[in-house]
């Protein structure tokens, strides 16, 4: 095969090949290679490339076993730079594995290094990441969404099989949206944080982005499973996913929330997520509208809870122990300033200070306890939608990815962009993105499977099912070097 | 005017857990800087704390003893702050939901102290400064480390009720086996809040809260003094400051640390990196039925039980450690009596000439009651069982290989003692004499004549039973 036929595959179709004997991992890692190689300059979706000379991954270890992928920048390596697109942490090497890593290693993954994303995770663009701006490969004047904007272009464009990444608001779904991919967050607590630099701690989740779902389902088998180093684990046995896996749809039944289909969608956004439905039909889903208006105070909530976890877990940013510190302070307030002014980016600083003053004696309760009374209301409607459907079928992105530069100078309509996935955070549900068609302009939208808690068998059942019938998934960007 | 002082607690405790909090590092005091800690304690990037069940059970049993309400459904808040003694920039702590509140502690005296809540938390770092190079060093050895903070009412009125209170406190701690309250290594540390009103009104004054006490001692001299001070300082015209002081024990005065006026603003939240505990009532009710007996239970038993006076009961059983020695050597069958007789004589005297706890001690309950059995036995006499329980004190020595090895077995056979007389009594006829006209006190000195010529080794009853008959008979 040739080096790009081979970036073409799946990693359950790359690893089948591996174990055949037909490619080597030797063949496989320099596939990957030549293709970053190629596009890294125009995509950009890498911080640190760490891919091995000589691979030797145990191909009985797991299914995925010699595949070569990557890690989101946030998620912690041994040894490996995990830089969080930050300045602050630029020179930042981990002394240990997050336990997802661990697992995946042990499983026989082979990383490729650490990609590109928006600063800690906060953005929907990957254009706030001190490394400079990730490109989609579908059209490189365009954002690759965020904030796993490197993982979702990466995977897109044949650069590695597939990403681990983290969603705390949308940011595996929505980049994969926006690159014509498939993501997949887990049920909050499904997988270990440890290890995952936090932005948002009650709402952060890591989970992959594949070219299927039946790739997503083999990942979350390695990674899925309580931890004794994470608390807010819960206590699952790792998962046979992958091999439940049915694309018959018999007797499932789907709700779609009309609360999610009003103003702000674009028309062929709508079009194509509800032509979705029809192929999930076909499969046999039962499928019908609801109202979930809960949803619509989603946005509010989750951006206060977020920048307020986040301003506490990005405090230890302080120059003291490790990261970068500014030169040249004088008193130890000073050095805090200096460094803090210094070593983060505007966006990053615009939300730990709304945190601050969410937190703030006199704004507690007019602010982070509503929001939490929030939270509370929107879990409960979902928890009873779910009493009447298996799963949910929303958007993933009200509209197709933005131009670069677009977002920034708007952080309100940003966070807009937001509507349809954050709720799921919210209620700490899994939920999965997968292309399901193309704009006019050629650019790819995605659907979002949304399940009841601990049902990702029902999301990647549905996500599959729906694959067997279309190639959406399948079609790879022409990258324009 | 008559000035009436109101103080509250806030006592820290540091919790005989073997880890920390949040990780398996150790809690041992000391250590080289930066070595009893690992990435989760220092607040690496993407670590997370795993609550020790230990620290909750801890503070739980210390919550019931205190007559505290336990609260069922508990949770940990993040209280946030920049110091370079804290990794993370915030404390784990409890605001919202602490485990405990709404205590009693009842003090000798009569008086009850209230204790508003208890609640967990994890402790700091140490700054260093080095003075000759104008740095400052950071040890996270203690960062983890578990606390308890205690927190009374304004309820204590004279510094005599603020120590009674704390050593009621430390023994009760102790008992429980959840702390060793060692003010010394800092285990145990108090912060004292204090205003003055003018006796027989009901609002409260602005306090003032003291630091750095160190000990006992500090605190009952900084309470006189911070309440002079407040009383001086309104009688002159002048106006309380609410703020925090420290308290200079080489000066003896306080002084201004930071004034609460501008106080820092912690943006307290639930941790979201910690679950909410719920504690079954079953899991109560075991820690419940598991509550030692405390000092004051034991010194009312030992009255009742042995007639022990109350002075030695209290003696006894103010650390646990000397209580548990005690009943050890009585469960081995020794009297009570004598045994508390030695526990209160030899035993506190060879500690305090040592400057050594009872919990550090090497001689065990067996040794003392080997030693009293001989001395009931009548095979040592009193005076020389002193010296064996000097000798063998340090290092718990064998009483009975001692006593052979010396030679120091009581004299107990009558010829022997009947020899020895008539040698003295050959010896000394002037005294004889003197004892004939009355003199009382040759009768003294030749039952000592009696006493050396048997190297003192004579049971003294004996000595002087025959000597007396010796006297009689010339």
């Amino acid at each position: 095969m040739t080096m790009m036929s081979l970036c073409r595959l799946t990693a359950l179709e790359l690893a089948g090949k591996l174990c055949a004997g037909e490619v080597t991992q030797r063949e496989a890692v320099e596939a990957a290679s030549a293709r970053i190689a190629a596009t890294q300059g125009t995509l950009n979706t890498f911080i640190t490339p760490d891919g091995p000379a000589f691979p030797a991954a145990d191909l009985s270890a797991s299914p995925l076993a010699g595949v070569p992928m990557a890690y989101k920048d946030n998620i912690s390596t041994r040894g490996v730079k995990t830089t969080c697109a930050s300045k602050i942490l630029g020179d930042f090497q981990p002394p240990y594995d997050a336990t997802a890593v661990e697992r995946l290693s042990a499983a026989g993954a082979v990383s490729m290094g650490k990609l590109n994303m928006d600063e800690f995770a906060m953005g929907s663009t990957s254009e706030t990441s001190w490394y400079g701006s990730v490109r989609n490969p579908w059209d490189t004047g365009r954002a690759a969404g965020g904030s796993s904007g490197g993982a979702a272009a990466a995977v897109a464009a044949g650069q590695v099989w597939y990403a681990i990444a983290s969603d705390t608001g949308g940011s595996i779904r929505q980049p994969a949206a926006h690159c014509g991919v498939t993501g997949m967050k887990p049920t909050y607590g499904a997988v270990s944080r440890y290890g995952l630099i936090a932005y948002a701690s009650s709402l952060d989740q890591l989970g992959p982005i594949a070219r299927s779902a039946a790739d997503c389902a083999a990942v979350l088998d390695v990674m899925m499973g309580g931890d004794p180093r994470d608390g807010t684990s819960l206590d699952i046995p790792a998962g046979k996913l992958l091999a439940s896996l049915s694309g018959d749809l018999r007797g499932r039944r789907v709700g779609i929330p009309a609360d999610c289909f009003g103003d702000g969608l674009d028309g062929e956004v709508s079009r194509a997520v509800l032509a979705a439905a029809e192929v999930l039909k076909g499969r046999g889903a039962q499928v019908e509208t609801f109202a979930l208006p809960a949803v619509r105070y989603a946005v509010p909530a989750y951006y206060i809870i977020a920048c307020a976890e986040a301003s506490s877990n990005l405090s230890r940013f302080d120059g003291v122990k490790y990261g970068w510190r500014a030169e040249g302070y004088g008193d130890l307030n000073d050095l805090y300033c200096a460094t803090r002014t210094g070593g983060f980016g505007r966006e990053v600083k615009r939300r730990i200070l709304l945190g601050t003053f969410v937190l703030s004696a006199g704004y507690y309760d007019a602010y982070y306890k509503k929001a939490l009374q929030v939270k509370a209301v929107i879990k409960r409607a979902f928890d009873e939608a779910f009493e009447k459907y298996d799963l949910l079928l929303t958007p993933v992105t009200p509209a197709t990815a933005p131009r670069l530069g677009e977002s920034l100078s708007d952080p309100l309509k940003m966070y807009l962009g937001d509507v349809y996935t954050v709720s799921v955070n919210l209620a700490g549900l899994p939920a999965a993105s997968m292309p399901c068609g193309f704009d006019a302009q050629g650019l790819p939208i995605g659907a979002q499977l949304i399940g009841p808690a601990l049902g990702e068998q029902a999301v990647l059942d549905g996500a599959h099912a729906f694959q067997l019938d279309t190639d959406y998934h399948r079609r790879m960007p022409e990258v324009t070097l | 005017m008559i000035w009436e002082t109101v103080i509250g607690l806030e006592t820290h405790v540091e919790l005989a857990t073997k880890t920390k909090i949040f990780c398996a590092c150790t809690t041992a005091f000391g250590g080289d800087p930066n070595t009893h800690c690992c990435p989760v304690c220092t607040g690496m990037p993407g670590t997370l704390p795993v609550l020790n069940g230990k620290v909750v059970e801890f503070a739980a049993r210390a919550g019931l003893a205190l007559g505290c309400e336990i609260t069922r459904y508990c949770r940990f808040d993040r209280k946030n702050y920049f110091y370079p003694d804290l990794p993370k920039a915030y404390q784990v702590s409890q605001l919202y939901l602490p485990i405990a509140r709404n205590g009693a502690v009842p003090i000798p005296g009569g008086r009850t102290i209230r204790i508003h809540e208890l609640h967990m938390e994890e402790d700091a770092g140490k700054l260093v400064h080095d003075p000759w190079r104008d740095q400052t060093r950071a040890d996270y050895n203690r960062c983890g480390v578990p606390l308890i903070e205690i927190v009374t009412e304004p309820d204590f009125r004279t510094g005599n009720e603020v120590i009674a209170y704390l050593e009621k406190l430390r023994s009760t701690l102790q008992y429980l086996g959840v702390s060793d309250c060692k003010m010394q290594e800092g285990s145990l540390r108090c912060d004292v809040n204090l205003s003055v009103r003018p006796a027989g009104s009901v609002g409260l004054g602005t306090r003032t809260e003291m630091k750095n006490l160190s000990s006992f001692k500090a605190i009952s001299r900084a309470i006189v003094y911070e309440a002079r001070r407040q009383i001086e300082l309104i009688e002159e015209g002048g106006r309380v400051v609410q703020e925090t002081r420290r308290w200079d024990e080489n000066k003896d005065a306080t002084y201004a640390m930071r004034s609460k006026e501008n106080a820092q603003d912690y943006r307290y939240f639930p941790d979201p990196d910690i679950p909410p505990l719920e504690l079954p009532q079953s899991y109560l009710e075991r820690l419940r039925a598991e509550q030692p007996e405390m000092a004051w239970e034991k010194a009312e038993r030992y009255q009742r039980d042995y007639a022990l006076s109350a002075y030695d009961t209290e003696m006894i059983t103010a650390q646990k450690a000397l209580a548990d020695f005690f009943e050890a050597a009585v469960a081995l069958g020794t009297d009570p009596k004598q045994c508390a007789n030695w526990i209160m004589g030899e035993v506190l005297r060879a500690l305090s000439e040592r400057g050594m706890e009872p919990g550090d001690m090497a001689l065990t309950p067996g040794t003392l009651s080997r030693l009293i059995a001989l001395v009931q036995g009548g095979r040592l006499n009193r005076n020389t069982a002193v010296k064996v329980f000097d000798a063998v004190f340090d290092q718990n020595g064998d009483v009975d290989a001692y006593v052979k090895e010396h030679g120091l077995e009581q004299i107990s056979d009558p010829g022997a003692v009947a020899t020895a007389v008539e040698k003295a009594f050959g010896a000394n006829p002037k005294s004889i004499l003197d004892y004939k006209a009355g003199k009382e006190k040759a009768f003294g000195f030749l039952v000592g004549q009696v006493m050396r010529e048997l190297h003192g080794r004579a049971d003294p009853k004996a000595v002087n039973e025959a000597v007396r008959a010796g006297l009689d008979r010339c």
